[in-house]
């Protein structure tokens, strides 16, 4: 769908919180997993929140720290401590 | 000559070991904490009883009044396993470590009034006893308590407390450039001076406690918090006031620690809590027990390093507090 936005990240152990956060977060989006990586898909926009990782993770979280696991993602980025937003919307 | 690439997906057959599924109720990735202490406690084929203790099973969890459905339930929010608690206490430990270094270098602790050397000397240098103590309880409640995950934790807890003890005691070196005469200063003061007595029965009093959550009760959530933030936060600002601003880096990590690991005691009370009406009475009842033994067990160590009891009620209205957001009164 044209309107997607989507972002991939390493299906690894350090990525399952942000994952699970991001599916709960998110109703829906579509997560699909692929070998070595897991690429979710989202219609209009798609939130990645730091206080629902953080309550997956256990520990404190900076958002700068999901870069270490990004693959590729697809939208225009809206960025603070907060949340990591992906739309289309300027 | 094209060639064609082709990828094929393996899907695994399972996603985690059947043990953990059956916990998490479906095949779903699970994280490494819980695949590192779910399923982990013996709980069958104990032939013969232990020679020191005919009433229970080596491992049985009828050593406290406390009753789980799923002694796995008890799991700790920083989801601490080996590795993950050595990477982070490593951190810690290099920090901290450079922290002591820059203060002896350059000698910074040498502005400190003599009055309050005296009283960081006969007031937090003593402190290492109880710390000591509070490794030795929590290596009882890894020893006697059931299920890997409050046992596990417990047991990375223990070393904790030994390393607040092993810092308590550099403290002392630093003051007096290496030699021990700080120290016995305050061994003796912790064997003989009135003002510890209260403390040092009550502390030995938890060394004889036999329900392993009761002692996590008293050790764990009242004796350590109560004495962390009065001697660690009150107390500190005190001797930063008085000449001592290099004092607090010397403490940074038992302020950092006793904040994140109050995050797992809380999480043990709240889940235990919830569990049954009778789980609460029972940690109510504890609390009620030990939170003004402690108190009171403080009250001369307070006047001694603050003049009066005002920081000491402070910190206890705040533990009660504490009590409250877990739903236990007290």
């Amino acid at each position: 769908m044209a309107d997607n936005v989507f972002i991939a990240l390493q299906n690894n152990a350090e990525a399952q919180p942000i994952i699970a956060a991001i599916a709960a977060d998110n109703p829906d989006a579509v997560v699909n997993a692929s070998p070595g990586m897991v690429k979710i898909d989202c219609p209009g926009r798609l939130v990645i929140r730091r206080t629902s990782i953080e309550a997956g993770l256990g520990r404190d979280f900076n958002l700068q720290e999901l870069h270490l696991n990004l693959i590729s993602l697809g939208g225009n980025i809206d960025e603070d401590d907060d949340e990591f937003v992906l739309s289309w919307q300027r | 000559m094209p060639i064609d690439l082709k990828t094929t997906s393996i899907e695994p057959l399972r996603k985690t070991f059947d043990h953990i599924a059956e916990k998490l109720g479906g095949d779903k990735p699970a994280t490494r904490y819980q695949e590192a202490v779910w399923g982990l406690q013996p709980q069958l084929n104990f032939h013969y009883r232990p020679t020191w203790d005919q009433n229970h099973a080596l491992y049985d969890p009828s050593r406290t009044a406390i009753v789980m459905q799923d002694f796995d339930d008890l799991v700790d929010p920083r989801q601490y396993y080996y590795g993950t608690w050595t990477i982070q206490r490593g951190r810690q430990q290099d920090a901290q470590e450079r922290n002591f270094e820059r203060v002896e270098k350059r000698d910074l602790l040498a502005g400190l009034d003599a009055v309050w050397r005296d009283r960081l000397t006969r007031f937090v240098l003593p402190m290492r006893h109880v710390a000591w103590a509070g490794n030795t309880n929590n290596s009882a409640i890894c020893a006697y308590g059931y299920g890997a995950p409050i046992t596990a934790a417990a047991g990375l807890h223990m070393m904790d407390e030994l390393g607040v003890a092993q810092y308590i005691s550099r403290i002392g070196l630093v003051l007096d450039e290496n030699e021990t005469t700080l120290l016995d200063v305050a061994k003796d003061a912790w064997m003989t001076a009135p003002m510890w007595q209260p403390l040092r029965a009550l502390v030995e009093r938890t060394m004889v406690t036999q329900d392993w959550f009761e002692l996590f009760v008293a050790q764990n959530f009242v004796i350590d918090g109560l004495l962390y933030p009065l001697v660690f936060d009150r107390f500190d600002a005190r001797v930063v006031a008085h000449g001592g601003a290099a004092f607090p880096m010397l403490t940074e990590f038992m302020v950092e620690w006793h904040a994140e690991s109050a995050r797992w005691v809380d999480a043990m009370l709240k889940l235990a809590a919830a569990e049954s009406a009778a789980n609460r009475q029972h940690l109510e009842s504890w609390l009620a027990q030990w939170l003004p033994a402690v108190a009171g067990a403080l009250e001369p160590l307070a006047v001694f390093a603050f003049g009066d009891t005002a920081a000491l009620h402070d910190v206890t209205a705040d533990l009660r507090t504490r009590a409250g957001k877990l739903g236990l009164g007290a």
